[in-house]
């Protein structure tokens, strides 16, 4: 009997695992995007068929679509060039300052668009530091570069976002990998491209993809980028999306291209996922004092600073430049005055105007913060018993169909999900339209599937016989998973958790959802502040994206801190 | 571990408490004069205490002064809770999407380029309210009065006086010089298709050289090496030369001067720039107040919007939302009356034009400009 109903649970523990998973998504995502796309082609004249494909062959659309995908291509070719050498350094070997690199490379994720913007201007802008010292070292009369509005603009700002993703989900699972495979097979007498290309590329595969696929998904749904800093000469779906619903209110088309842009995504996930069922397999892992070792050699020292330099430069300098500009007088004409200034981090403490919805710096951190782990908890309470049912169940029919769907939030547009929790979630109990729980709820949405893909890679490697050898010695599966899987994935949590952070951190929730002005996230109050004439403005709008950048540091060391102390080492 | 899952379990909690506490609004104005614990059993009468609450949809650039608010709030023994609901566009488009049930009692914040829109689906009450006697004709474009004006705000060409001073020239006086040669590569705008203000700025064009003759006029801009960004924010912050970009003229709100002083980084005397208000170079956006269909209180929804009517509440409107009140008994602050450049006559194009029209227009500007 008892054993019956424990070959019961095994049989069906794949199923109850996705119960909790599949709720969130059902209520949360797939009945509200549904509720709109069905309104939005029923506001439309005639067959929604006919419109959809009349969409689809449109030369226009067909042009944006064709914009979308190439620049998405190129950002995450790219973002893989930059990243993996530092995935490589982070992963293989030890040097001091490294958790802080890592948590500072972190630190671009969660910027607002617009901030970042203005600390690219203030660096390769027609008055930024480069033009003006080529300027004064070549006495050229116009300024060199031109950055702004240009297609490399999009890239570098993709890139600049998106190494993040490379460096942790790549680097993570990296150090883990048993470095004796690729002494055997150089021992074997294989040289060392031998091994990369025969050894450590095929075990490395599934987080290289795994972090491909997300920085692709994000290139590929890119909205701020493509519109500040791409400017008007380039339009992604995300951006027609937006134009076609907001300025001309034409819900077909806007429903068509979300559809578009969904089925793309979709697609790349199926393909993922059958290159994953081929290629991963379960690879012995070890812990991190055993896979790295210290910069020995100068050859190594220097080809680790320089690896080191090129990462700093394209993901720093312009957080230096922000922040520089945060502490310096902006109209220099007046009164010669050009040296340092804290008058913008005063002024943010300071409400003038007795203005209703003013609030401290303070507070518009409080609430990011709380958002943030609320966030945290949510993903990683649903995003564990997904991944662990993807990684145990190969081939279990409903993982098949499943896991794909898992990463369709990421594709879907902020602009059409936010009007579907209008139409949708507007009877109790679920009357959330106007709640603040929503906000932490859709940072969720897009935390989950970087959560699952953090997690599935680490859960996939842990080899079946040591479960098997565990239930053998009578552990019971919480046993097993306490003991054996939750140490292995331990770095692979955190990870997932820092993911979770910083997206709830660095999402600007107002476009896409009713908020309280009350208690607004830092994102938010730069942008009110940003929409201001006026110096002043400007100046505590930079002031604020410090504070933002300090304190996103500083959490994400936190979090680092936080594996040292527990579960991450084995 | 145990310890360590007790505190992250307290952690939660803790969170969902804080969560709690901050849900409802101005917490200060309630339960003033009432001790709770009798408040249950009443009867709810005319004179009791217990405030209702009434629900304002606006667009994310409300804003008013605390004090202000709670005088209607006093007054009327309510609580007034705000919800942002995105830019204007994204925030008319959920109010017309939650028509059937809607999120709240009164929408703020719609305005003349997207009434239309907003009428046409019948989202609005009307409402005749007395104080529209102190609001000049032109701003009341609806004459059922569901749509009611509050405030308006000119979109101008601005420039910076100090460029003109320097390199001995004669600041724009018109739109029509922007397309003389001395101008070239001087001019930065905002995309019609993602920005208001670039919306408002080709409105300006087609009202004032007509429908005709607005695109040869914009070729000729283009010929001149005109700049176009996406947004107001890079327009203004990232361009123009003012705050060290390239351009020194770009289209921003005949309010803009002003505020360079009241938001100036240390006190000044003079803006560093100035609007171009001739005739018909500004196009006027007014936004509009109304009753939401579906509110159930419904009479305190009109006392609010004779409330955002009221002198009180329409001088309050300048400092906090940079746009100007539309009632006649409104007075303006000092630094206003002194720096505020209003156009004596706007370009004209009619709710009804732009909205059969919008897309046509930005299709054919954009043909024009952007290919």
């Amino acid at each position: 009997m008892k054993l019956s109903s424990k070959i019961k649970i095994k049989q069906y523990l794949p199923y109850l695992l996705w119960i909790l998973p599949l709720a969130f998504l059902g209520i949360f995502y797939f009945y509200p995007l549904g509720s709109i796309i069905q309104l939005s082609f029923s506001r439309g004249e005639g067959n929604a068929l006919v419109s959809f494909w009349k969409a689809i062959t449109d030369s226009t659309v067909r042009s944006v679509l064709g914009f979308t995908v190439w620049q998405a291509t190129l950002s995450t070719l790219l973002t893989l060039l930059l990243g993996l050498p530092g995935a490589y350094l982070f992963a293989r070997y030890q040097f001091r300052g490294k958790n802080f690199l890592r948590a500072l490379m972190g630190v671009p994720f969660v910027l607002p668009t617009l901030v970042v913007a203005a600390g690219f201007n203030a660096l390769l802008g027609p008055n930024g530091w480069v033009n003006t010292l080529l300027m004064d070292l070549f006495s050229l009369s116009s300024p060199p570069i031109q950055f702004l509005h240009t297609f490399g603009a999009i890239l570098v700002a993709h890139v600049f976002y998106n190494t993040t993703i490379v460096l942790r989900v790549v680097g993570d699972f990296w150090s883990r990998l048993d470095p004796r495979f690729s002494q055997a097979a150089q021992v074997l007498g294989g040289n060392r491209w031998q091994t990369l290309r025969e050894v450590t590329i095929p075990l490395l595969a599934p987080a290289v993809a795994a972090a491909a696929l997300l920085v692709f998904i994000f290139d590929f749904t890119s909205f701020g980028v493509i519109l500040i800093l791409g400017g008007p000469q380039f339009a992604t779906l995300e951006v027609e999306i937006y134009y076609q619903t907001i300025s001309l209110f034409n819900l077909p088309l806007a429903a068509t291209l979300s559809l578009l842009q969904l089925g793309m995504t979709l697609i790349l996930t199926i393909i993922y996922t059958r290159l994953m069922n081929k290629i991963s397999r379960p690879v012995q892992q070890r812990a991190e004092r055993q896979t790295q070792r210290p910069l020995s050699t100068w050859r190594k020292k220097i080809s680790a600073g320089a690896i080191i330099g090129i990462l700093l430069l394209i993901l720093t300098t312009p957080l230096i430049a922000l922040g520089t500009r945060s502490i310096t007088h902006l109209t220099p004409s007046q009164g010669g005055n050009q040296g340092l200034t804290l008058a913008f981090f005063k002024a943010l403490t300071q409400n003038p105007q007795q203005s209703l919805f003013y609030v401290p710096p303070s507070t518009a951190i409080i609430v990011s913060l709380l958002y943030g782990a609320i966030t945290v908890v949510f993903a990683l309470i649903l995003g564990l018993p997904a991944a662990w049912a993807l990684a145990r169940g190969r081939d279990n029919v409903l993982n098949k169909v499943l896991d794909p769907l898992l990463m369709l939030p990421l594709g879907t547009s902020a602009v059409t999900l936010g009007l579907g929790f209008i139409i949708s979630l507007d009877q109790p109990p679920l009357d959330l339209r106007a709640s603040p729980i929503l906000i932490p709820l859709v940072h969720t949405l897009v935390a989950f599937p970087f959560v699952v893909r953090s997690l599935t890679p680490a859960l996939k490697s842990i080899q079946p016989n040591l479960h098997q050898a565990a239930a053998v010695l009578g552990a019971s599966p919480r046993q097993v998973f306490r003991h054996i899987d939750l140490p292995m994935i331990g770095r692979a949590l955190l990870v997932a958790a820092t993911f979770a952070f910083t997206i709830s951190i660095g999402e600007f929730g107002a476009t896409s959802l009713i908020v309280r002005p009350e208690f607004p996230t830092v994102p938010v109050v730069i942008y009110r502040l940003l929409s201001r004439p006026g110096t002043l403005n400007y100046g505590q709008a930079m002031a604020l994206s410090t504070i933002l950048m300090v304190f996103t540091l500083s959490g994400m060391l936190a979090i680092e801190r936080f594996r040292i102390a527990d579960i991450g080492e084995f | 571990m145990k310890t360590k899952l007790t505190l992250i379990t307290l952690f939660i909690f803790t969170l969902s408490a804080c969560g709690q506490v901050v849900t409802p609004t101005s917490p200060t104005t309630d339960q003033t004069s009432l001790p709770p614990t009798t408040q249950t059993k009443e009867q709810p009468t005319e004179t009791s205490a217990k405030p209702e609450t009434l629900t304002v949809m606006t667009h994310d650039s409300f804003a008013a002064s605390d004090e202000v608010i709670q005088t209607f709030e006093e007054e009327h023994n309510v609580n007034v809770r705000f919800l942002e609901a995105g830019d204007t566009g994204t925030a008319v488009n959920k109010a017309v999407l939650s028509k059937g049930n809607p999120l709240a009692d009164v929408f703020y914040g719609v305005d003349n380029t997207f009434l239309s829109r907003a009428l046409e689906e019948g989202i609005f009450i009307p409402y005749h309210s007395p104080l529209l006697d102190e609001i000049d004709d032109r701003f009341q474009l609806d004459d059922q009065n569901r749509a009611l004006p509050v405030d308006y705000g000119d979109v101008c060409l601005n420039y910076q006086k100090a460029y003109f001073e320097e390199n001995d020239l004669q600041p724009p006086r018109n739109l029509e010089d922007l397309t003389e040669p001395e101008y070239k590569g001087l001019l930065t705008v905002e995309n019609p298709a993602t920005s208001s203000p670039g919306l408002a700025f080709l409105l300006a064009t087609i009202g004032h050289f007509g429908e005709d003759q607005y695109l040869e006029y914009w070729q000729q801009l283009v010929e001149n090496d005109l700049n176009v960004v996406n947004d107001w924010e890079t327009a203004y912050y990232s361009s123009f030369s003012q705050a060290g970009g390239s351009t020194p003229i770009v289209v921003s709100y005949g309010s803009s001067p002003p505020f360079e002083v009241i938001f100036a980084e240390e006190e000044i005397e003079e803006p560093p720039t100035a609007a171009v208000v001739a005739e018909g170079s500004c196009f006027r956006q007014i936004e509009f107040v109304g009753i939401l269909k579906g509110t159930e209180k419904q009479e305190l929804a009109q006392k609010w919007i004779d409330f955002m009517l009221s002198p009180t509440f329409q001088e309050d409107i300048p400092l906090n939302m940079f746009v100007f009140p539309v009632n006649e008994n409104a007075e303006l602050n000092e630094t206003f009356q002194k720096y505020l450049a209003i156009p004596d006559e706007t370009a004209e194009v009619s709710p009804q034009d732009i909205s059969e029209n919008r897309e046509k227009w930005i299709r054919e500007w954009t043909e024009a400009v952007l290919r």
